[in-house]
């Protein structure tokens, strides 16, 4: 079993795909969207994560490929630059999966096993010391 | 009772005892009110949050030839024009016009403060005694003449707390609100915050001495949209927005440990700005007052898509434990000010007392117990 986090980029002849179905169905991979933004019969984008046989992982990105919806993969990528923070929890606000949280002792925790890189802590954070590595 | 005086005296000889907003708390579970009074003279609260009506003024000093400033930019962020030629003053908000909402105001306060070199170019009409008619230089905090710090509102005491009925993300000065009252945000030091500590301004004033970002500050007036005819629990606290503080304090002595630029995701740019006060225990009533708990300080939930009440408080221990009860759902909670610095803040200030740097002060005046905020209606030009 492996799992991956990409980011995928549309144009608008895929936006009506019923593409979630078909990784599905056709590689027996688990899906969990973690952002998306599409915009119906123009283009999209969508942070997914996949988890399955490698194999399998694999295929689904030949997929990706022969449909020309360009994938990029993410690393271990949310970095927290923990000496700059202000421990002040704005970004706590929108993480999803809480692997950002306040601990007893009132300073920020990220738990990179937790992180699903949806990016939505970058923007959140008021001192810009969140950042994505890619 | 004890008077200021008697404090400083022994503030003086190194025989105050001092305590935090937080530490207090445990004292009086542990000894009592009674015991705890004789014992403890001063409790420092502390808050670090972000305020937008912050701002710092200026005095350039003059070149040769001089000129009257008319249009002022700091590193391309416009400071006021309107005030004598070589005064100005930058506010927090005020955005970039090259780079927008990343960089303001509050960023350039920030890195005054932290000794770097900002960018001024100003323009002007020029005059028969102010000849010049465009600079470009820098400038840093040590060739400038005075740099303090006037904050027209700061130190709300209590804010409620915010969430988001749409089905769309909002983005607001609270933060990121998600759909379908996804989340809630807060911001309070809750019980080491200085105006709750004190709930009716018995001991703070105009002219009370003031841990001010890292410097030495002062009360300089009530705060706009000072408020103190609000709903209060049993206790004195305001369940609501009451009281505010304008602060003034010398830049030159701040560090950016306390005075941070910042951003709120496509709202704008603000500071966040480091606030201790210092209350003298004059009597039990005080200590009464100084012992309120995060279980015992309520706010208010509101809107902030249309800015309208929900009928529903929670206690800020509620709130901090990350999770509340809403309509039947557990919501995700969020603190929006850093109680890990409010807490250094009231930690550092007892540490000034106690080495006897830091005196209180009698205030020279009481902030106003009566007045009432006015809503601005949209009204025929004649």
């Amino acid at each position: 079993m492996g799992k991956l986090k990409l980011k995928l980029t549309f144009d608008k002849d895929c936006v009506t795909r019923p593409i979630i179905y078909e990784l599905v169905k056709k590689y027996d991979v688990m899906t969990n969207i973690l952002n998306a933004n599409i915009e119906y019969g123009n283009k999209g984008n969508m942070i997914l994560e996949i988890k399955g046989k490698d194999e399998n992982l694999k295929l689904a990105l030949e997929y990706f490929k022969d449909l020309k919806i360009k994938y990029e993969i993410y690393a271990e990528a949310i970095i927290w630059d923990e000496k700059q923070c202000i421990n002040c929890g704005s970004c706590t606000a929108v993480c999803p999966t809480q692997a950002l949280t306040m601990g007893k002792d009132d300073c920020l925790h990220f738990d990179k096993d937790k992180c699903v890189v949806c990016q939505l802590c970058i923007n959140a954070c008021p001192i810009r010391i969140i950042s994505v590595e890619l | 009772m004890r008077s200021i005086a008697q404090i400083n005296e022994k503030i003086k000889k190194g025989k105050a005892v001092v305590v935090t907003a937080e530490e207090v708390i445990d004292i009086i579970k542990e000894k009592g009110y009674k015991e705890t009074y004789e014992m403890v003279d001063v409790v420092t609260t502390g808050t670090f949050g972000p305020m937008c009506s912050s701002g710092v003024f200026i005095n350039f000093g003059h070149s040769n030839p001089p000129i009257r400033m008319q249009s002022i930019m700091l590193n391309d962020v416009p400071a006021y024009g309107g005030l004598a030629a070589v005064d100005t003053y930058i506010g927090a908000t005020e955005v970039s016009v090259k780079r927008g909402m990343e960089y303001g105001g509050g960023h350039v306060i920030e890195d005054l403060i932290a000794g770097k070199d900002i960018k001024l170019h100003a323009l002007s009409n020029g005059t028969d005694c102010y000849p010049r008619k465009e600079i470009l230089t820098t400038i840093n905090k040590d060739n400038i003449n005075q740099a303090y710090m006037y904050n027209p509102r700061n130190a709300y005491q209590n804010y409620p707390a915010a969430t988001n009925s749409t089905n769309k993300t909002i983005y607001t000065y609270m933060g990121t609100l998600l759909p379908n009252y996804g989340n809630i945000t807060y911001s309070t030091s809750g019980e080491l915050s200085p105006l709750l500590n004190d709930p009716y301004m018995r001991t703070i004033g105009v002219g009370t001495r003031i841990f001010l970002g890292g410097g030495i500050g002062y009360v300089a007036w009530q705060g706009t949209q000072h408020k103190v005819d609000v709903e209060r629990t049993a206790n004195g606290v305001p369940i609501v927005n009451a009281a505010t503080l304008a602060v003034i304090g010398d830049i030159k002595h701040m560090s950016t440990k306390y005075v941070r630029g910042a951003v709120f995701d496509r709202y704008g740019v603000t500071l966040f700005v480091g606030i201790g006060v210092p209350i003298p225990i004059l009597d039990e009533d005080m200590l009464k007052f100084v012992s309120v708990k995060n279980s015992e300080i309520y706010t208010k939930l509101v809107d902030k898509s249309g800015n309208v009440n929900i009928d529903k408080k929670f206690n800020y221990a509620e709130l901090r434990s990350g999770t509340v009860k809403f309509n039947g759902k557990n919501v995700h909670t969020a603190p929006l000010s850093s109680l890990y610095v409010a807490r250094n803040i009231a930690l550092t200030l007892k540490d000034w007392i106690n080495k006897g740097s830091f005196e209180l002060t009698d205030k020279v005046t009481d902030l106003p117990f009566e007045s009432r905020v006015n809503s601005l209606e949209i009204r025929e030009i004649k």
